[in-house]
């Protein structure tokens, strides 16, 4: 009875999906870091432009070789080369191309590809590839350099940290990014616009970004309140150093945060407890990075233990 | 005001614009039609009928052994030319009584009321509605008596009318809240009291206002009924999402409506419920929207039950080129179909036609675990959680996860970003569960 002409496709439900793809998505997010860039470029200029080009050129080198090796096809997606932009924006304008480079592929090959490549890493792979190159290479990592002329100088958590005697930048210095820092974290108004895209295109969730900074916020104002410090301390506090890209940009990263929104509460809260914890009592001035990388490790236990109770299951036994 | 709703959900693009306003047109009466003797959930019927038998509109010509079974009448009259087995809309084959219509559209004698449907008891109602053969018309044709069967120790206190059409392109249901609305409240007034109930609620998103002021006109005299707006959001109509936004009640894991007092209807099925009742006329024609990118003019159709698909598509001006899928049902839960020469049963409320190009999946990837399927997950499932215990056939595991709450809406696969098809896993631990239990059981 089936006419003559071909058979129609059959295929189980459901036949529409949403134009939402993970290219999609991992453009939106280089979108997002655009003005972060620009912000970069201006302030630390020729050197910052080529540790960024290194990063991503290396990057997406090692991905391909990896995928290569591992005989998987080649994805079509950006995130390796997200992985060596967002590597660059955690390193100093000055650092040595070849140090970049070399923290890229560590990035890329043991933190990402080592692990089951997209979606099966543990931890944030640029944070690692920070976190590698700031264990390796102490002093290049911690060379810091002024805004526009290069001048070598300390960050203003370094300043505050160690007591130098240099002069703290003013919070409009600190919002706008001319101060010293790494490549992308300076500028908290260029930061702040990336995420409110990325919130607004619904690839992260409020909560990580919201629960971190408002953790810091309150210890940070309670701390102010103790010493008898102003209110700029806490707001010194949010917008020096990496806190907003954290915050915004690597907390947030899907593969290595919870996917339960109670989890991802907790975590939020963890990062900003540890990066008060960091600043106030470690050694380093920042903590950013490791306060993230500890919370990933955690994110399987948040995962498992504030999963929401089934449809049903709430009043089942009313 | 905030609308009530439920939570997680989706909101794919509703296209309903192509027939929400098109009036309803009485489909042309084929010259055959093609009864299946199983249209509904239970027992398939046996024929009561023999090849070469002449038979009359509305002529009960198939039934089912069994409570939990539903007749099937003939929706022309004419002549028995065949009974053999075809495919049937829902992926199955079934056995097929085919009619020649004679073009007489003769009633057959037992289509005439019972009695004065203003004295009918409950018992009389649901003998009715077994004898007319009606079923849950939203899709999925559950025997509408046995719905309404007393339970011991249950007590029904709410009837919800389901008029949500949630569904991308159907309009069917929505066009019968405009055209019929006496007939729908008439019908639910019946169904509440063969279920003992005083309260009635009709269910309506906010994408069909119009629909809410013809029932609230409709039901203006009819003081224990009350018509509920709800927020546009896809799977808004299905039953136990339903029920939490008209109740704020959630139904046990594993349980039925009736355990929150709630019994769920579809809006069509409670105007065949009407026309059983007062006329005594069966469930031989239903609404049917035919639409989608594919079909050249979207409409929406009274249909004879055993009308092919591919009637209603030339009716509609046929097929663009390049035509993939036809859909017996939405785009988000609906069947595919293999050929467009199937017939209408109880449980089609569209027919949708598909070009290639909304059919392409994206590529898949790996999961990033953006979450976006436990965001949109009505049933507060994880299901890319599920998706891993499936890939290492951890049942039990996936079980304990309560892997059968799911209500296969698909919401989760709408929202991939990596266009993992969750729901096929899923759908594949749901029968091993299900395997399992059935093994132990002996």
């Amino acid at each position: 009875m089936t006419s003559q002409k071909d058979l129609l496709t059959v295929t189980s439900a459901p036949h529409v999906q949403s134009a939402d793809s993970i290219p999609n998505a991992m453009r939106d997010v280089l979108m997002a870091l655009a003005p972060a860039l620009l912000a970069a470029l201006y302030f630390f200029r020729l050197p910052a432009l080529l540790v960024v080009l290194t990063c991503m050129v290396s990057a997406w080198l090692a991905e391909l070789a990896c995928l290569k090796v591992m005989k998987k096809e080649p994805t079509g997606e950006w995130s390796a080369v997200i992985t060596g932009l967002l590597l660059a924006f955690c390193l100093p304008p000055a650092l040595p191309l070849w140090m970049a480079a070399l923290g890229s592929v560590f990035a890329i090959v043991i933190a990402k590809h080592l692990f089951g490549g997209l979606g099966h890493n543990v931890f944030n792979p640029s944070l690692i590839g920070r976190a590698f190159l700031l264990a390796s290479f102490p002093v290049a990592m911690t060379s810091w350099s002024t805004p526009l002329d290069g001048v070598s100088t300390a960050t203003p958590l370094g300043i505050m940290k160690e007591a130098t005697g240099q002069a703290l930048p003013s919070l409009d210095q600190l919002f706008f990014g001319s101060v010293s820092g790494s490549i992308g974290e300076t500028s908290t108004l260029a930061l702040l616009l990336g995420g409110a895209y990325l919130l607004y295109r619904k690839h992260i969730d409020w909560r990580i970004p919201g629960t971190f900074l408002g953790t810091v916020f309150i210890l940070t104002s309670a701390v102010a309140a103790v010493k008898g410090l102003g209110i700029w301390y806490p707001f010194f506090n949010l917008c020096a150093g990496g806190l907003i890209l954290g915050a915004f940009f690597m907390a947030t990263d899907w593969v290595t945060s919870p996917v339960t929104k109670r989890g991802r509460i907790l975590f939020g809260i963890g990062c900003g407890l540890l990066v008060v914890l960091i600043r106030l009592k470690g050694g380093y001035p920042e903590g950013v990075a490791y306060s993230i990388l500890l919370m990933n490790m955690v994110t399987p236990l948040l995962d498992r233990y504030t999963k929401a109770p089934v449809f049903g299951r709430v009043q089942s036994h009313a | 005001m905030k609308k009530a709703t439920f939570k997680g959900g989706i909101h794919p693009a509703g296209h309903k614009e192509l027939t929400s306003g098109l009036q309803t047109i009485a489909a042309r009466v084929p010259d055959l039609v093609y009864i299946p003797l199983s249209q509904h959930i239970g027992a398939p019927c046996a024929p009561l009928v023999v090849v070469g038998d002449l038979v009359k509109k509305g002529q009960t010509i198939g039934m089912g052994k069994g409570f939990v079974s539903s007749p099937v009448h003939a929706s022309v009259s004419g002549k028995v030319i065949g009974i053999d087995v075809r495919e049937h809309p829902g992926g199955s084959f079934v056995p097929c009584i085919t009619i020649e219509n004679d073009r007489q559209e003769e009633w057959a004698e037992t289509v005439q009321p019972a009695g004065d449907p203003a004295t009918l008891d409950p018992e009389q109602i649901r003998k009715i509605i077994l004898e007319a053969g009606i079923v849950g018309l939203g899709g999925a044709t559950f025997p509408s008596h046995v719905k309404y069967a007393p339970v011991e120790g249950k007590k029904v206190e709410t009837v919800i009318l389901n008029g949500i059409e949630c569904e991308p392109f159907l309009t069917a249901d929505h066009r019968l809240m405009l055209e019929r609305s006496q007939r729908i409240v008439a019908g639910l007034l019946y169904i509440m009291r063969s279920v003992g109930c005083g309260r009635g609620v009709i269910a309506i998103e906010d994408n069909k206002m119009d629909a809410v002021a013809a029932l609230q006109q409709a039901a203006a005299s009819a003081s224990n009924v009350s018509v509920v707006v709800l927020k546009e959001k896809y799977p808004q109509g299905s039953e136990k999402q339903l029920i939490y936004a008209c109740t704020g009640k959630q139904v046990p894991v594993g349980g039925l409506p009736l355990a929150v007092g709630v019994i769920v209807n579809n809006v069509g099925t409670a105007a065949a419920v009407a026309d059983a009742v007062e006329h005594g006329i069966p469930l031989i024609e239903r609404y049917v929207t035919v639409s989608g990118d594919g079909v050249r003019n979207p409409a929406n159709y009274l249909v004879r039950i055993g009308t092919l698909f591919s009637e209603l598509i030339e009716q509609s001006g046929g097929c663009h080129e390049g035509v993939e899928k036809i859909i017996a049902g939405g785009p988000m839960m609906g069947k595919t179909v293999f050929s467009d020469r199937l017939p209408v049963v109880k449980g089609t409320s569209g027919i949708v036609v598909l070009l290639g190009a909304s059919c392409a999946p994206g590529r898949e990837f790996a999961c990033v675990r953006c979450a976006k399927c436990i965001d949109a997950c009505p049933a507060f499932l994880e299901p890319t959680s599920l998706v891993k215990m499936a890939k290492r056939s951890a049942w039990e595991q996936a079980e304990a996860s309560d892997v059968m709450s799911c209500i296969e809406c698909s919401s989760c696969v709408y929202a991939c970003p990596a266009k993992i098809p969750l729901i096929q896993y899923i759908r594949r631990a749901k029968q091993a569960v299900l395997a399992a239990k059935a093994k132990s059981k002996g």
